[in-house]
């Protein structure tokens, strides 16, 4: 059975431990002079992306060419949600072309997870942001981020590698709907973080006893707890949903601006997977800040997008196996 | 597995790696330019002894580092992924310098032909040696070593073993029939 | 030769008896009758039922006739062992007009595998707001008694008040699709804690159970009679339960699929589980069986809904709703409920009361002499795979494939004549 990344719930703190080492030795591909390794030569590895993401595909690009894998960059905006070609047919295609992974960012939550079970094609399949469901390389490079950066804070455990045992992570903002939340919270929770997700009572599911996380709707008690704080996007299309009253209110209840930034402990770091409404959800002097590790997280992209490449198709069968069969 | 042959003790390999110190001193003329790069595992260690040989002999601070050649194999396809070791090249880098790749058996060659590859990304050298503990033949690639501590026959299906004190607590190379 | 004997059965479960059928019509039941120049078919000692009826079934003719047709949907309910089945009004162009209803009607006598009975739109187009000629519909050739805008609500209270009123002058029942659009807006599953963690919109109870609520204060005053499509909540029982117990004229339904599966197989994120009203949790399915063994819910109906392959095989976001029920309908409810309902009281829920709330003179009927020959055999030990394949609908979204179900039907008669025979009772 083919090996894929579609869900951070699939992977357990070894698992998800050997991705972060990896890329941690992958990173010092970036400060080569030639940036480039053999690894994936002769692989080639498609972008399919149903939903526009320049951030998340270029970097899943550079990854890709940075293990010499050739890259196919399928931009498939009309899919089936506008009656155009189904998925079930992209992936007949990409079958065709002898795909050996491909990336996929889809609107609807899911839709990994079927082109990976579905019998339409034998490759592996990488989630790179499915709906308001997953997505788990960005909460990947947050674990990488957090655990470089607060190494100090981290409690070491008996054996094995560091993970991010002792740290409380607050996740904040749109919880509902964000895919970046619901990976983080199996993440960091699994590498031993303690995870608050905080929002508006709207912006908050209202079954979510099965998540591994605290919950509150008071941004200014959880921030002096914490080591980290990570802000989430406001979709701002959700103003039509009713969701919140005003930009203004949000912005006053649940915004990062100077004022909750001086809340947090001394060494607590602010982070955002982008891109940002800088004024809404963060003040731009915070995401400025030296606390903010929003480029970091940037940086740190590529180095877990090649962990996950190499150890999905670096050998004849995947160093990744799927927990959930 | 029966009782293991033991090829070199920890006498012979130290006296062995004092051997290779020398060596590389009178063939290039000192160590200043060089850099000792050890394939891990056990190269790793071999590479730290080597470098403290050369300070012992020549006086000079000889930088010495790691190089993990995981990435560079050419048998990834026949094997799982496996973990990466870990590269620590020193801070002078590679560039114009004399590198000398340590690892503790040569056999097939294959790891060393990955190994200039991964030296060859991390810049141009003014040249590369390599120096190994064990030198045990059935060579695939035209390789050789400048520098040997032990030449020892073997046959194709046997399996040399390197003990390190630094990881297995005790120096020695033992002949065994397990590999498979 | 067209009188036949059914040899060694048990009606309801009881006695072995056989039955002798000619003219359309049970001519006698008896210990070992005498048999001249009849056909002998061999029971075995299954299980002898009143064919089943479907208050629920969507046929897809016409308009989608690539899912489904009058012909393919009555030969799955025939082997499904139904004998009528009622078509909802959801077809292309809708069943709201006299026209449309007497064709569906057609289209059934034509095939003659089942009878089929139109069900009427309520609101023209299923819009929702302006009536539709429900008076010709009833009039009509099809005799409408049932009305539905099902796969829509009648949102509007008013709309569905001047409904339940003008019914009444021809004994009409109007069949609610009970789901407050305003609250399930782009919704796709159960809202609970599965749909929290999948990232699928959820689909609260309440949109259920706020119109049912609703419907039935309006049905209660204004006198008049209201079925409620497919429950599908804990609540929504509880609601039918309290309402009955104050003397409102409700009837209620519940499908097989409601009464087995919940909302866990939304983890797959196969089409083939995604459904209005969506599967929900185990505690719903809890309450629907009981609401089904206490009579608070009348009858079981498939919700039958064809779909064509291209409609299920794509994202679960874009796939349409609706799954296969008729032919795998009683092995359900028997899996289901076969410790808390007797035969007697599947065929009560599957056939007895269908009929009876829409109002049918020759189905539902009692097992004796003189009755119309509208039955069918079940044999109780016997248990099937199913292969959607193998299956007599056109399409093949089962959410049952691949899972063994127990009590296969075997012969179906409708007026005395085979519509469905299978293998083991071939001579």
């Amino acid at each position: 059975m083919k090996a894929h990344l579609l869900s951070t719930a699939d992977l357990d703190r070894e698992g998800a431990l050997q991705i972060l080492d990896t890329a941690q030795e992958l990173a010092r591909v970036a400060d080569m002079p030639i940036k480039k390794m053999p690894t994936l030569r002769g692989r080639t590895v498609v972008n399919l992306f149903f939903e526009d993401s320049t951030r998340t595909r270029i970097s899943f690009e550079a990854a890709a060419k940075r293990l010499s894998a050739d890259v196919i960059n399928f931009a498939a905006k009309g899919s089936s949600v506008s009656k155009g070609e189904s998925l079930k047919d992209t992936a007949l295609t990409l079958a065709a072309m002898g795909a050996d992974a491909v990336v996929i960012r889809h609107s609807m939550s899911g839709a990994p997870h079927q082109l990976a079970h579905a019998d339409w094609m034998d490759a592996h399949v990488i989630n790179a942001g499915d709906g308001t469901h997953e997505h788990p390389t960005q909460a990947l490079l947050d674990a990488f981020t957090l655990r470089n950066h607060l190494a100090d804070h981290i409690s070491a455990p008996k054996q094995g590698s560091v993970g991010l045992d002792g740290l409380h992570v607050a996740i904040v903002g749109d919880v509902l709907h964000s895919r970046v939340a619901r990976s983080n919270v199996h993440l960091l929770n699994t590498l031993g973080a303690k995870v608050t997700v905080v929002a508006p009572p709207t912006l908050m599911p209202l079954h979510n006893d099965g998540w591994p996380c605290e919950v509150s709707y008071d941004l200014d008690a959880v921030l002096p707890q914490v080591d980290a704080v990570m802000m989430l996007r406001v979709q701002r299309e959700r103003m039509e949903g009713g969701f919140f009253p005003s930009e203004r209110e949000y912005s006053q209840r649940y915004g990062l601006d100077e004022r909750r930034a001086a809340l947090l402990p001394d060494h607590a770091v602010v982070m955002h997977p982008g891109p940002m409404n800088r004024g809404l959800e963060i003040a731009s002097r915070v995401a400025d800040s030296d606390r903010s590790l929003i480029i970091d997280q940037v940086r740190n992209g590529v180095s877990v997008r090649m962990a996950v490449l190499y150890l999905l198709l670096g050998g004849n069968e995947s160093a990744l196996s799927e927990v959930n069969a | 597995m029966t009782a293991v042959p033991v090829v070199l003790d920890a006498s012979d390999i130290s006296r062995a790696l004092t051997r290779i110190a020398h060596e590389i001193v009178e063939r290039n003329k000192g160590c200043a330019n060089v850099v000792l790069l050890g394939i891990p595992t056990r190269g790793v260690p071999l590479a730290k002894r080597i470098a403290q040989r050369l300070q012992d002999i020549d006086g000079t601070q000889v930088p010495s580092g790691s190089i993990d050649i995981t990435m560079y194999r050419d048998d990834l396809r026949l094997k799982p992924a496996r973990a990466l070791s870990i590269t620590e090249v020193p801070v002078e880098g590679v560039d114009d310098k004399l590198v000398i790749l340590v690892d503790d058996v040569l056999f097939s060659g294959r790891t060393i032909r990955a190994a200039m590859d991964a030296v060859s990304d991390l810049g141009r050298p003014q040249a590369i040696q390599l120096a190994t503990l064990v030198d045990r033949g059935h060579r695939e690639l035209p390789i050789r070593a400048d520098y040997v501590g032990k030449n020892l026959p073997t046959a194709f299906d046997e399996a040399v073993h390197v003990h390190l004190s630094e990881l297995d607590g005790e120096d020695s190379v033992v002949l065994g029939r397990d590999r498979s | 030769m067209s009188a036949k004997v059914l040899r060694n059965v048990r009606p309801l479960g009881g006695e072995l008896v056989d039955v002798l059928i000619d003219d359309g019509v049970i001519k006698a039941i008896g210990a070992k009758l005498p048999i001249e120049d009849a056909e002998v078919i061999e029971g075995n000692g299954a299980i002898l039922l009143p064919g089943l009826v479907d208050l629920h079934t969507h046929l897809r003719e016409p308009g989608r006739e690539d899912a489904e047709t009058v012909l393919t949907g009555t030969a799955a309910a025939a082997r499904g062992g139904f004998t009528a089945v009622f078509a909802m009004a959801n077809s292309t162009p809708v069943a709201d007009t006299a026209a449309v209803v007497e064709q569906v009607w057609r289209l059934g006598q034509e095939a003659g595998l089942c009878d089929v009975h139109p069900v009427g739109a309520v609101t023209v187009g299923l819009k929702g707001q302006q009536l539709a000629e429900l008076g010709s519909m009833a009039d009509s050739a099809a005799k409408v008694r049932v009305f539905s805008d099902d796969g829509h609500c009648v949102n509007d209270a008013l709309v569905m008040r001047r409904a339940l009123e003008y019914v009444k002058a021809f004994d009409g029942v109007i069949a609610q699709h009970a789901q407050d659009s305003s609250l399930t807006a782009g919704a796709d599953m159960n809202e609970g804690e599965v749909s929290s963690q999948l990232g699928l919109k959820g689909w609260p109870r309440v949109a259920e159970e706020s119109i049912i609520a609703r419907d039935l204060m309006l049905v209660q005053y204004v006198d008049s009679r209201l079925h409620l499509c497919h429950i599908s909540t804990a609540g929504s029982v509880q609601l039918v339960r309290e309402a009955k117990a104050r003397g409102v004229n409700v009837t209620a339904e519940v499908t097989p699929h409601h009464l087995s599966l919940t909302d866990e197989l939304a983890r797959t994120y196969d089409p083939v589980f995604k459904v209005n009203p969506p599967l929900r949790t185990q505690l719903d399915v809890d309450a629907l069986r009981d609401g089904l063994a206490d009579g608070t819910l009348d009858v079981v109906g498939t919700d039958h809904a064809p779909h064509a392959d291209e409609d299920k095989d794509c994202e679960w976001g874009c796939a349409s709703f609706g799954m296969l029920g008729l032919q795998t309908a009683l092995s359900v409810v028997v899996d289901a409920m076969g410790d808390r309902l007797d035969w007697a009281g599947i065929a009560d829920r599957m056939s007895v009361r269908p009929a009876e709330i829409a109002g049918l003179s020759d189905q539902g009927r009692p097992i004796e002499v003189g009755e119309p020959a509208n039955l069918t055999l079940v044999d109780p030990d016997s248990t099937w795979i199913v292969d959607p394949i193998e299956l007599g609908s056109k399409s093949r979204n089962s959410p049952f494939a691949g899972r063994s179900l127990p009590a296969q039907i075997t012969l179906t008669l409708l007026r005395g004549n085979i519509t469905y025979r299978s293998q083991k009772v071939a001579q």
